[in-house]
């Protein structure tokens, strides 16, 4: 199918759910409510005449001006029928939740995480959602717009101090 | 211990007919990783044994994350093409080609023949070269030595032919936006197709190295067994999926370069196991080799960069004599090319797997994001499920078989 007909399959069986659609060189984006993700995802997964059985990619993106902050979006891809689609769901700050697709594709489990990590949004039903590139203490979310690139000047590991025990007896050992 | 505790010499001890019946047994957890030589990088795996059997499997990922995506938000459309040389250094020219070619499409940039034709060749000669790097290793890691010192002198020859072409041998940056860093020469050229006359015999010889060496089909045939429905929920891609018979290769399904007007098939598998995701990969080296003969067969001539002076930057020639040239490319360091607000996800075949660069444009000469979807991270994840079952020693053959790079899995 088409794009643009895959989003128009997708808007009749859903028609409460599309918010809005966008194409884009060949490529079509379908924005949702996030409530009934898990749905909508069943719905492409299952439809024999769509059949999304490849999830390529699942990331998220920050927009700080939009009163529905996170947007995650789910890159979709058919091995039987060779088409693409790109869901997009908008998550509001106050309450960064989500469903979690690792029920329908395994590959989510990794994606979800990651999203996790960086951007600190939820999936609900994740089987192990910890952070993954980072370590398990770090504080903040490195991808949100509002993450600096680069710290303040004073900013120091907050285990710094806990590290420089081990130092303690350094000196002791140091041939005089 | 006292001295009445211990038993006098010449007496017998009575024993239970199964003297490890009354013995608990609990699983141990082994940690394997970071550093060891066989996780082909910083991976750290914690591995929960039974005996030797493999009860779980967890992999930890993250040890080289640098943040390239943040980075990238920060950096102009130009300046990113070094930071994927960084991302899978193994094979940085098909990283630099994906990254081109998501960023030309986003631009609708035509870019001219001569240098499709070009990065082609480039990017299957990276894909031997990284394919030699997998074979060598995963040989090594099962204990068969004499292979990698092999594929490390075709692995060099590519390497040095890289090095003549661009300067450099592993973070080459050859292909821009637009198409190539410089033309090629008819002499280098040649001694690439003198490279491709001669390695179809080199492979046959790395088959007569393993193929029917009775441990090496022991260690690969039946271990890391996914089933092609598993490998396509899992996400896995690339040779991986390929073993399993599924005929996924982004170059024949979305092709982009010159894939389409050239004359190659896609091999596969069928068990899903290590043995055939080897196998696959020997054949693609005998493909991707007739890619490049065709490539230089076919080469047209004409320009090798496209004339968008908004987005290539011009010959540094031209900068002293025309003006028009001195502005854009001061337009082009100070703000970035003027790329058109949108989103586009483009994928491409690397030697792993399907490489996937997600670029959201605000119209800025910064993408707003950019999402890399490594082959590898999706593997590694995958860990979990081709390890579980298994023994320690296949833990070691399915590393090897997925083939991992770790500066694509963290970025």
């Amino acid at each position: 199918m088409e794009p643009m007909e895959i989003a128009a399959a997708l808007a009749g069986e859903f028609p409460d759910e599309v918010i809005d659609e966008r194409s884009f060189r060949g490529q079509v984006a379908v924005a949702v409510h996030r409530d009934n993700i898990l749905d909508v995802c069943h719905f492409l997964y299952d439809d024999p005449r769509i059949e999304m059985n490849f999830l390529s990619d699942l990331c998220a993106v920050d927009f700080p001006d939009r009163a529905l902050r996170f947007e995650v979006v789910y890159n979709l891809y058919s091995l039987g029928h060779r088409h693409r689609i790109r869901i997009k769901a908008p998550v509001p700050e106050d309450d960064l939740v989500i469903d979690s697709v690792v029920p329908i594709w395994r590959a989510a489990d990794w994606f979800e995480r990651e999203v996790y990590d960086l951007f600190g949004v939820t999936f609900r039903g994740h089987p192990d959602l910890r952070r993954l590139l980072l370590p398990d203490n770090w504080r903040g979310y490195p991808l949100r717009k509002d993450y600096p690139l680069r710290g303040p000047e004073d900013w120091e590991y907050p285990e710094y101090e806990e590290a420089m025990e081990l130092h303690r007896h350094d000196d002791d050992w140091t041939v005089k | 211990m006292t001295m009445a505790d211990e038993p006098k010499a010449g007496t017998t001890v009575e024993r239970d007919a199964d003297p490890t019946a009354h013995l608990e047994t609990k699983d141990l957890t082994l940690n394997l990783g970071p550093q060891h030589p066989a996780t082909h990088g910083v991976l750290r795996l914690e591995v929960d044994l039974d005996g030797f059997t493999v009860v779980r499997c967890t992999p930890h990922v993250g040890y080289l994350h640098r943040g390239v995506e943040k980075l990238a938000e920060n950096r102009n459309y130009l300046q990113i093409i070094p930071l994927t040389d960084r991302l899978d250094y193994v094979s940085s020219m098909t990283n630099n080609d994906s990254y081109c070619t998501a960023v030309e499409r986003l631009c609708g940039i035509e870019v001219p023949e001569r240098a499709l034709y070009i990065r082609t060749m480039v990017a299957e000669m990276s894909r031997i070269a990284s394919h030699l790097l997998m074979l060598a290793t995963h040989a090594l890691d099962i204990g068969a030595m004499t292979v990698f010192l092999y594929c490390f002198r075709e692995r060099e020859k590519l390497l040095d032919l890289f090095e003549r072409l661009c300067g450099a041998r592993l973070t080459v940056s050859y292909p821009r936006i637009g198409g190539v860093q410089r033309d090629t020469e008819d002499e280098w050229l040649e001694d690439v197709y003198a490279f491709t006359e001669e390695f179809p015999g080199r492979v046959d010889e790395y088959e007569t190295l393993i193929d029917q060496n009775r441990i090496w089909l022991q260690r690969t045939k039946g271990v890391g067994v996914i089933s092609s429905e598993e490998a396509i929920n899992w996400g896995l891609s690339g040779p991986t999926l390929r073993g399993c018979g599924v005929p996924y290769d982004v170059r024949k399904f979305a092709p982009y370069g010159v894939y389409d007007r050239l004359d190659w098939e896609v091999p596969t598998g069928s068990n899903g196991d290590v043995y055939d995701r080897y196998r696959v990969r020997m054949e693609e080296f005998r493909q991707s080799n007739s890619i490049v003969r065709q490539c230089i067969e076919a080469l047209p001539s004409g320009p090798f960069i496209a004339d968008a002076p908004k987005f290539v930057l011009p010959a540094k020639e031209a900068l002293f004599e025309n003006m028009e040239s001195l502005i854009h490319q001061f337009a082009l360091i100070t703000d970035g090319p003027p790329v058109p607000a949108g989103e586009l996800y483009v994928a491409t075949e690397t030697p792993r797997g399907e490489f996937g660069v997600y670029i959201v444009s605000d119209g800025s000469g910064k993408p707003y994001r950019m999402k890399i979807r490594a082959p590898s991270f999706v593997h590694i994840s995958a860990l979990t499920k081709l390890c579980k079952g298994g023994r320690l020693a296949d833990v070691i053959a399915i590393i090897g078989s997925i083939d991992i790079v770790m500066g694509e899995c963290d970025r």
